[in-house]
């Protein structure tokens, strides 16, 4: 009887050990396979696609009219909701990091300066698309008014949510290079479809970087930092589903 | 009884054939039907497509409907595909993340070992006369059909060319049907489309796209099962052979595969 349970438990744990080495061998071995397919990606959409090609743009008639508000769409955290309460009056957007002058912008500075508006899709990572007009100011006119220092290499975005919707829990991050920073489609957006930016997406700011796929359009974004590199950041992948497995470069 | 002198049509002459026939016991002939490059491609494709369909099956579970049209309908979809057995995935069980990294780097794979391919075939001219159908092929289409729907298959001489729904069958493989995969596959990002928003404007929009990507991938899988049925049929160790060796063999005059539901009415020609 003993000799059986002792058996039995025996299996047991060389099987499960069995399971767990397969599935940390696989998980490795799909972080080889993507750093491989995300590197030829990169390299061919960067040599193939011009620095200011636009993402395709739609007309008035084509915008969802249920256009699906995914991840995040209600953040928790107690400073959000105190900001919330209060429309986001005391809402300061911070830019700082590698740059020769910090800035701090409430939503009326943001929107004191020259807005554009653009209709294009929002192509979610599970295969969805849905169609939105947003309107903003270009990250471009934000990142030269605070002067990039040379050594910038990556524009951070840090925001209010936490996917599992706790006070102490990871909140979301994203990174672009200054290719994407610099494009002229890359807004901070305050406006969809010709409302204040909705709190389902991403209210009062989020980012519209319209070449890569919707996990790179950070919501709820607290602070713009510019960084030599992100590998200090996070699990250090340059983003919070980055850290869990996606692609850095979300053009596919 | 034919003396097979000169080659059935459609078949490489013998100054393009890499290597001549080699005789067998019992009437039987080898003969040289896939050069290196053909075997290389074939089996790195085997193994491309098949990961790309089962990270393709996790990828499309995430979101497990189709629409037509430049945006998702979400209360309205065209279709909802049910969900699949985890065996049938890669990795084994729903990853979204994990299931593109394998997909697109098998994406690259299979279209640098796609162009190979077709370069290969339409340089050194095997294409146009292995696969591309004559007119004389196009106007045997209905016979062989006929025999095709009696899983009726020669095994001598006339084995040496592919049949003109064989030639249709690979043809529109490689010409139509693995490209559309491809190009609809680049339609899909948003990386591409700011370049290839013409593309985009072909197909529909990006969720036509995904959906042409679907049925592309459902025409795939059919290819897959009756190529590997008729594989099996007409002689598995023969042709598994012959693609991994490159050569084939011929039976004597008169045989074929499959039931003998009559004889061939004209024993040296296609009908």
């Amino acid at each position: 009887m003993n000799r059986r349970r002792w058996l039995t438990g025996a299996l047991a744990t060389a099987a499960a050990s069995f399971l767990a080495a397969c599935g940390e061998g696989s998980w490795r071995l799909s972080e080889q396979a993507r750093r491989m397919g995300e590197g030829l990606t990169r390299r061919a959409q960067r040599l193939l696609v011009p620095r200011e090609a636009l993402a395709p743009t739609y007309s008035r008639v084509e915008i969802s009219p249920d256009f699906r508000a995914n991840g995040s769409i209600d953040p928790a955290a107690s400073d959000y909701l105190a900001l919330k309460a209060d429309g986001f009056a005391g809402y300061r957007l911070v830019v700082d990091g590698l740059v020769e002058r910090p800035l701090s912008l409430s939503l009326e500075d943001l929107r004191t300066r020259p807005a554009q508006s653009q209709i294009t899709k929002h192509d979610c990572v599970e295969g969805w698309t849905s169609i939105g007009e947003w309107t903003g100011v270009r990250l471009e006119t934000l990142l030269d008014e605070a002067g990039l220092k040379p050594e910038a290499r990556y524009i951070v975005f840090h925001c209010f949510d936490t996917l599992d919707q706790r006070e102490d829990g990871e909140r979301y991050y994203e990174s672009i290079d200054l290719i994407d920073a610099r494009h002229p489609q890359t807004i901070l957006a305050w406006a969809m479809n010709g409302e204040t930016l909705p709190v389902p997406h991403g209210a009062p700011l989020r980012l519209r970087v319209e070449r890569q796929l919707g996990y790179k359009h950070a919501k709820y974004i607290r602070r713009i930092e510019a960084v030599e590199s992100f590998a200090h950041i996070g699990r250090g992948k340059g983003g919070y589903w980055e850290d869990r497995g996606y692609e850095w470069y979300a053009g596919i | 009884m034919t003396e097979t002198v000169d080659p059935p049509p459609g078949t490489l002459a013998p100054a393009a054939n890499a290597r001549g026939d080699r005789p067998l016991s019992q009437g039987r002939t080898d003969v040289w039907r896939h050069p290196a490059t053909v075997r290389i491609t074939h089996w790195l494709n085997v193994i491309a497509v098949v990961v790309l369909l089962m990270s393709g099956l996790n990828i499309l579970a995430a979101h497990p409907h189709l629409y037509w049209g430049i945006r998702s309908t979400f209360a309205d979809p065209w279709l909802s595909t049910p969900t699949v057995p985890d065996w049938l995935l890669i990795p084994q069980g729903r990853n979204l993340a994990e299931a593109r990294n394998w997909h697109f780097l098998f994406a690259w794979i299979f279209v640098v070992n796609g162009l190979v391919y077709l370069a290969f075939g339409l340089f050194s001219g095997r294409f146009g006369k292995r696969i591309w159908p004559t007119g004389r092929d196009l106007r045997g289409f209905w016979p062989s059909l006929k025999e095709h729907a009696r899983f009726h298959f020669p095994t001598d001489d006339h084995a040496r060319a592919y049949n003109v729904i064989q030639k249709l069958t690979y043809a529109a493989m490689v010409l139509v049907v693995l490209p559309l995969m491809l190009v609809t596959g680049l339609s899909m990002s948003p990386g591409f489309n700011a370049v290839g928003g013409i593309l985009l404007e072909i197909m529909g929009g990006r969720q036509s796209a995904r959906t042409l990507h679907f049925i592309a991938a459902g025409l795939i899988v059919g290819f897959i099962v009756i190529h590997v049925g008729l594989v099996i049929w007409t002689g598995f160790f023969n042709n598994m052979r012959a693609m991994i060796t490159g050569w084939f063999v011929i039976q004597p005059p008169g045989s074929t595969a499959g039931p003998k539901l009559r004889r061939r009415r004209d024993e040296g020609d296609e009908a």
